[in-house]
This record gives C-alpha cells, sequence and structure tokens, in this order.
C-alpha cells in the first residue's frame, strides 16, 4: 500500500507468533484491476485514435494508440500485481498485521485492543467479483505537536466471507458474550426519504456544476463560447423571460435530478443495527455497498443536523459523535448515522443509540438576539451602501437598477431573517449527563455530547459579548470535530451550567458575587 | 434562570519578567522585515523617495510605540495557573480565551525553546488532550520553571490510567 504511513517498519515477519499463517488478498483483485483499467483505457483509446484517425488514416491511429493502452493498463496492473503478491496480513491474538512493499519492506502493526472500527467497501467492480475492501481504523488521533498519526490498515481486497469473518472477529471484545441476542435494528431507510434530498445544499451545486460541465465540454471541442451562442439565439427566437424562466426550470430539475441520484447511491437500503458485543452498524448503498462498523465505547454522542432546507420540511440527519471518526468535508457522510429523515424518525434513532434526547434547553439572553441584529444591520449598511455606490459611478438603466435594489432588499431581508432565526436555534442543557447545545440558522444542530467526553473548556468571550454579557462555552473532546459550543449565553448562567455539567473541573477557577479580580 | 453572579478569576501567575523583552524583540523584527528594505530603497532611488521613506517611518513609529507598549499589556494580560487538578490560561484582551485542561486528560507535555526564546532563558510549554481543540499553551516561563513543570505534569498524567480520552 502506497497510502500507508510507516506505523512500524522492520525486516521480515518475525517467527514469534509463527502459528498464526500469513494470509494474502484476494487473487481475484488483480482480474478487477485490469477489467477497470481495460474500462479505462478504452473510453480514452477510442476518443484518441478517432482524433488521430481523422487527421491521418485507421492503421497510423491504432499504432499509436493500442501500444500506448497497452503501456498504460501495464504500468497500473503490473504494481498491483506485484502488490498483491508481496502483501500480507494476519490476526493474531492480540495484533493485527500487515506487511507489504518491494523495496521498502512496510510492516504495519495494530493492536487489537485499539481498533475502533471496520469499514467495509464494495464498488461495483467488487461486486462483480465478489470482493471487498476493508479498513480497520484504530480512532487514535493525538493532537500533540500538530503530528495526527490516525492509524489506518486497509486490505484491498478480500473476499466477502473473508471481510465478515475480520469484521466480526476484530469488533469481538474480550469479556463480551456475542451470543446475547441478535442484532438489534434502530433504524431503517424508506424510499420516501428521498424526498429531502432535493432540497439539500447539493442541488443548487449539481446544478452549477452541469453548467460548468457544458461550458468544459464545449470548450474540450474548442468551441469555449457556443453554449453562450445558443442561449443568445434563443433568446432572440423566444424572448428574454421565457428563456429566462425555462432555464431556471431545467436548472432546478437537473439539480434535483441529480441529488436525487446522490442521495439514493449513498443511502439506498440504509440500516443502523446495533450488534451483540456493543457496535453500532451502518450499512447502505446502491453501487457502491458500504458498511461501517462502529465500537460503541467511543461514542460520546450524537449531533442532529437540520439543514435549512431539510428543517423546512420537517426533517433531520443524524450524525455520530465517535473518537476517530474524522469530521472532515471529503468523508463526512461516514459520520451519518441515518440520512434526512423525519424529525421523529431521527429523535427516535437518537434514543435508541444513546438513550432518551428529549432537553428542555435553555434560552440565551436577549442581548444575543441584539448581538445578531447588530450583525445584520452591519450587513444591511454594507448592502445600501454598494447600492448607492452603483448608482452613484454608473449611470444605469431603469430594469438593472431595480434589479440591483431588488436583490439588496432581498439579501437584507435575508440577513435580518437569519439573524432572529439564529438566535431562536440557540440554547443550552443538561440531560442525563449529556450536554446538549443547540445553534446555527442554516445549518442548525443541536449536539447531544457525553459530559465524560468532554476534556476540557475553552471559554471564550470578545470586548463585544463581554459589553453584553454574553459569553461562549467550548467544551473540547476527542471526538467528532474536537469542539462543541454553547454560543452566547449568559456570561455567569453558562459557568454555573458549565459547572454543573462537569463537577470539579472548573470551580477551583470561579469565584462567586463579590467582583472577581478584573 | 438563576441569578448568579459567578465569574471566572483570572489565574494566579503572571508569565516571566523576560517575556517583556522577548515580545520586544519579536515586534522590532517585524517592524524591520518591511522598514529597512523601504530605507534603502529609498536611499539608493532618488525619484521615488518620498514614497519609499515616508512608509517607512510610518511602519517604523508605529512599530516601535508597540515594541515599547504591547508587551507591558500583554504581560498584565497573559495569565496562567497549575493546579493538583487542572492547567488553566488566560490569553487575549479583545477575544478572551480562557483554556482549562484537567490533568487526568493530558495526553502529552512538550517543552520548546526557539532560539530567540532561549537568549531570554525562556521556554514554551504546551499541554495536549486528545482533543485537537484543547491544547494550552504557556509561552515565556523560566526555561528552569518550563523544565520542573513539564517534569512535574508529565509524571501526573503518567500516574493516570486510561487513554484520556
Amino acid at each position: 500500500m502506497t497510502d500507508a504511513e510507516p506505523a512500524d517498519e522492520g525486516p521480515a515477519p518475525e517467527p514469534t507468533e509463527a502459528e498464526t499463517p500469513w494470509r494474502r488478498l484476494h487473487r481475484d483483485t488483480l482480474k478487477m484491476t485490469a477489467l477497470f483499467m481495460a474500462g479505462f483505457a478504452a473510453l480514452t483509446a477510442v476518443p484518441a485514435a478517432t482524433g488521430i484517425a481523422s487527421g491521418t488514416s485507421w492503421p497510423i491511429a491504432l499504432a499509436f494508440v493500442v501500444p500506448g493502452a497497452a503501456v498504460v493498463i501495464a504500468a497500473v496492473v503490473v504494481p498491483d500485481a506485484i502488490r498483491l503478491k508481496v502483501t500480507h496480513y494476519r490476526v493474531t491474538g492480540t495484533r493485527v498485521e500487515m506487511i507489504t512493499g518491494v523495496v521498502f519492506k512496510r510492516r504495519r502493526s495494530l493492536a487489537r485492543e485499539r481498533i475502533r472500527s471496520v469499514d467495509l467497501s464494495a464498488n461495483p467492480l467488487h461486486r462483480l467479483f465478489g470482493l471487498v475492501k476493508v479498513k480497520v481504523g484504530t480512532g487514535e488521533s493525538g493532537s500533540g505537536s500538530g503530528a495526527t498519526s490516525e492509524q489506518t490498515l486497509t486490505l484491498d481486497s478480500v473476499d466477502r466471507a473473508e471481510a465478515d469473518r475480520l469484521r466480526a472477529e476484530l469488533l469481538r471484545r474480550a469479556g463480551v458474550e456475542a451470543d446475547s441476542d441478535a442484532e438489534q435494528r434502530l433504524a431503517t431507510w424508506r424510499l420516501g426519504w428521498l424526498k429531502y434530498a432535493p432540497l439539500s445544499f447539493l442541488t443548487p451545486l449539481l446544478a452549477g456544476a452541469v453548467i460548468g460541465a457544458v461550458f468544459q465540454v464545449a470548450d474540450w471541442f474548442g468551441r469555449g463560447g457556443l453554449p453562450v451562442e445558443i442561449v443568445a439565439d434563443l433568446v432572440e427566437r423566444y424572448g428574454p423571460w421565457r428563456v429566462l424562466l425555462l432555464g431556471l426550470v431545467a436548472v432546478v430539475l437537473v439539480g434535483v435530478i441529480g441529488s436525487l441520484a446522490f442521495q439514493a447511491e449513498a443511502w439506498w437500503g440504509h440500516r443502523l443495527d446495533r450488534e451483540p458485543g456493543g457496535t453500532l452498524r451502518v450499512r447502505r448503498g446502491l453501487l457502491v455497498n458500504r458498511s461501517l462498523s462502529l465500537e460503541e465505547e467511543r461514542i460520546r454522542g450524537v449531533e442532529v443536523v437540520e439543514p435549512l432546507g431539510v428543517r423546512s420540511a420537517g426533517a433531520a440527519r443524524l450524525d455520530v459523535v465517535a473518537i476517530g471518526l474524522k469530521t472532515d468535508q471529503k468523508n463526512a457522510d461516514l459520520t451519518t448515522l441515518v440520512p434526512a429523515a423525519p424529525r421523529p424518525v431521527i429523535s427516535a434513532a437518537a434514543d435508541a443509540v444513546i438513550g432518551p434526547t428529549e432537553t428542555e434547553l435553555i434560552a440565551h439572553p436577549k442581548a444575543a438576539r441584539t448581538r445578531r441584529l447588530r450583525w445584520a444591520a452591519v450587513a444591511v449598511l454594507v448592502l445600501a451602501a454598494i447600492v448607492a455606490a452603483v448608482h452613484l459611478l454608473w449611470s444605469i438603466p431603469g430594469f438593472w437598477s431595480a434589479v440591483v435594489v431588488l436583490a439588496a432588499v432581498l439579501a437584507g431581508a435575508w440577513a435580518v431573517w437569519t439573524a432572529l432565526d439564529s438566535y431562536a436555534s440557540l440554547g443550552h442543557g443538561l440531560n442525563r449527563g449529556y450536554m446538549v447545545a443547540r445553534s446555527g440558522s442554516v445549518r442548525r444542530s443541536t449536539v447531544h455530547l457525553d459530559r465524560s467526553g468532554i476534556i476540557g473548556w475553552r471559554i471564550k468571550q470578545s470586548v463585544f459579548q463581554r459589553r453584553m454579557g454574553l459569553m461562549t462555552l467550548d467544551a473540547t473532546t476527542a471526538a467528532g470535530r474536537g469542539h462543541y459550543a454553547a454560543i452566547d449565553g449568559d456570561e455567569h448562567e453558562i459557568l454555573d451550567f458549565a459547572d454543573e455539567t462537569v463537577p470539579e473541573l472548573l470551580r477551583p477557577f470561579l469565584v462567586g458575587d463579590e467582583p472577581g479580580g478584573e | 434562570m438563576k441569578e448568579t453572579g459567578t465569574r471566572l478569576r483570572p489565574p494566579r501567575n503572571q508569565f516571566d519578567r523576560r517575556t517583556l523583552p522577548w515580545w520586544r524583540v519579536q515586534l522590532l523584527i517585524a517592524t524591520a522585515v518591511p522598514v529597512i528594505p523601504l530605507a534603502v530603497l529609498g536611499a539608493l532611488i532618488a525619484p521615488a523617495r518620498p514614497w519609499l521613506l515616508g512608509p517607512a517611518i510610518v511602519i517604523a513609529v508605529v512599530g516601535l510605540a508597540a515594541a515599547v507598549a504591547m508587551p507591558i499589556w500583554w504581560h498584565r494580560v497573559h495569565r496562567w495557573e497549575v493546579t493538583d487538578t487542572a492547567v488553566y490560561s488566560l490569553t487575549g484582551y479583545f477575544w478572551r480565551t480562557w483554556r482549562i485542561a484537567p490533568m487526568s486528560r493530558i495526553q502529552t507535555v512538550d517543552t520548546t525553546r526557539g532560539p530567540l526564546q532561549s537568549a531570554f532563558g525562556l521556554s514554551t510549554v504546551v499541554v495536549t488532550t486528545a482533543s485537537s481543540a484543547g491544547a494550552v499553551k504557556l509561552e515565556g516561563l523560566d526555561h528552569e520553571q518550563a523544565a520542573a513543570l513539564a517534569e512535574r505534569l508529565t509524571e501526573i498524567t503518567d500516574a493516570t490510567p486510561g487513554d484520556a480520552t
């Protein structure tokens, strides 16, 4: 594996735990790589051959393209064959080990007791050969001196039976009887949940991407201006309003179809199970089958996420706050336990994962609303200044003047609405040892963080907050994003809340009513 | 809502007084980086002289003023404290940040010393927890004091069982 950083480098296996035989990755992986590369080569070779042939003749085109394709395929398949030959792995009583590499022998060894997640995935090619890619994660992610050393071990690929055996074996805890009871279903995906997909932010994003792609393709063929010409032509023939309207409809339609397709591919057949032995398992995917097993011991809470569109439809999404699962944008849906679904379903799933989550939240002081309205006022002033500047600098026709003013008014109204809505979102509370904090308007999120998972406080107060008697309490944790905040609480009450949430931690640094030394 | 007057008390210790010259040198270097090239160019290129020397003088004056005044203020504002249960620090004035890391959750204790710091006999102690946001940085401790503190913290954390998550 080239993507694996050397965790433990050393020479060939030492014969200490010789009783466990070394296993190899599945032979068919090579066929899969070859097939993939053949497909890739065909896809690129055909247009290339056509292009060359149109300039010269077919024999010459083939003389160039066929060897080229062969070289490209060989360049990937041969190293992969070597990788398969030299990669060995085994699961001993205490460790999972993998050896790989030709020139640089690399040996990676993970302590089994540290394994926190086992991630299986199978794309359509994998599925054709009955193979699965297995990723074993320890959830080690130190922050010391900026050196993150998240350790994972990837087996690409093994057959399905072996993958299931590995998953079951690696997450079986000593002392936990596996036969206690069967799987417990916590949530099951329904086709109807797909209707929330077009409400996500993916819809406009995809529409934009499609428009970009059209220009890109036109550019490849040397006709970068073609789409503009076509649109101009249509405008001339049918008038601007009709084209604008139809264009909007088309863009929205593309976005809707795209987001539906994405959501369906990612979440088709989603199931959330609790398995005997204390692991949660998420299975999903239409083309790429994914299975994530997560040790419950590492779960520090859940986050109910309500993006604006999804929230307006009375739905939400459930994310897990777990150690060793990074919430980076790239694999953001790794942390999602239940995709956008009706609120009651999400509440039930959250209750099933961490226990009752119904919490009475303490609203934040009115000053927090004033603060947000002030930001909105600044935004409105800036907008007004822009509108004034536009009108003073250029003499613009009435139509565009109306457009600019209308856009500014809408943006201003949006700013004020967001201010009020984000204040309404603010709240914090304590529920059976879970710190609950809610905030956000465009992306409203309610985090339920296990207080035993709070490993420190970061309390912030800007000059403006100080004058308004507000304070932001940030709980640091090893799980999820690393910190979760109760924003703009009352500066005294929030400290009492912190003190109550994690007893004894803040107490020595608090003083009562008498004015503490400024 | 309970009406209480609970507030945070500032950490007990100020940083070493040698942080004042250390900060000053840093500020002077930061000032010198734009000022010296501007001044040299101004001396060499006669026609552009007012355009080069003008900004140079402004930056130099602001930089010098900052070097004199700011460290005194920072020294007053930044504070730290280590108790038997936690490490506690306060930084910033316009954006005040109190950080509290409990002893039982400390994962690593790093002591670092830059070339400039060691010239003033200072050290930085960084206490990290398993959270990417939880580090507490104590910049500007006397280096013997820092070594002793790091040793003490390491002892305490070694004695704590578990993986501190």
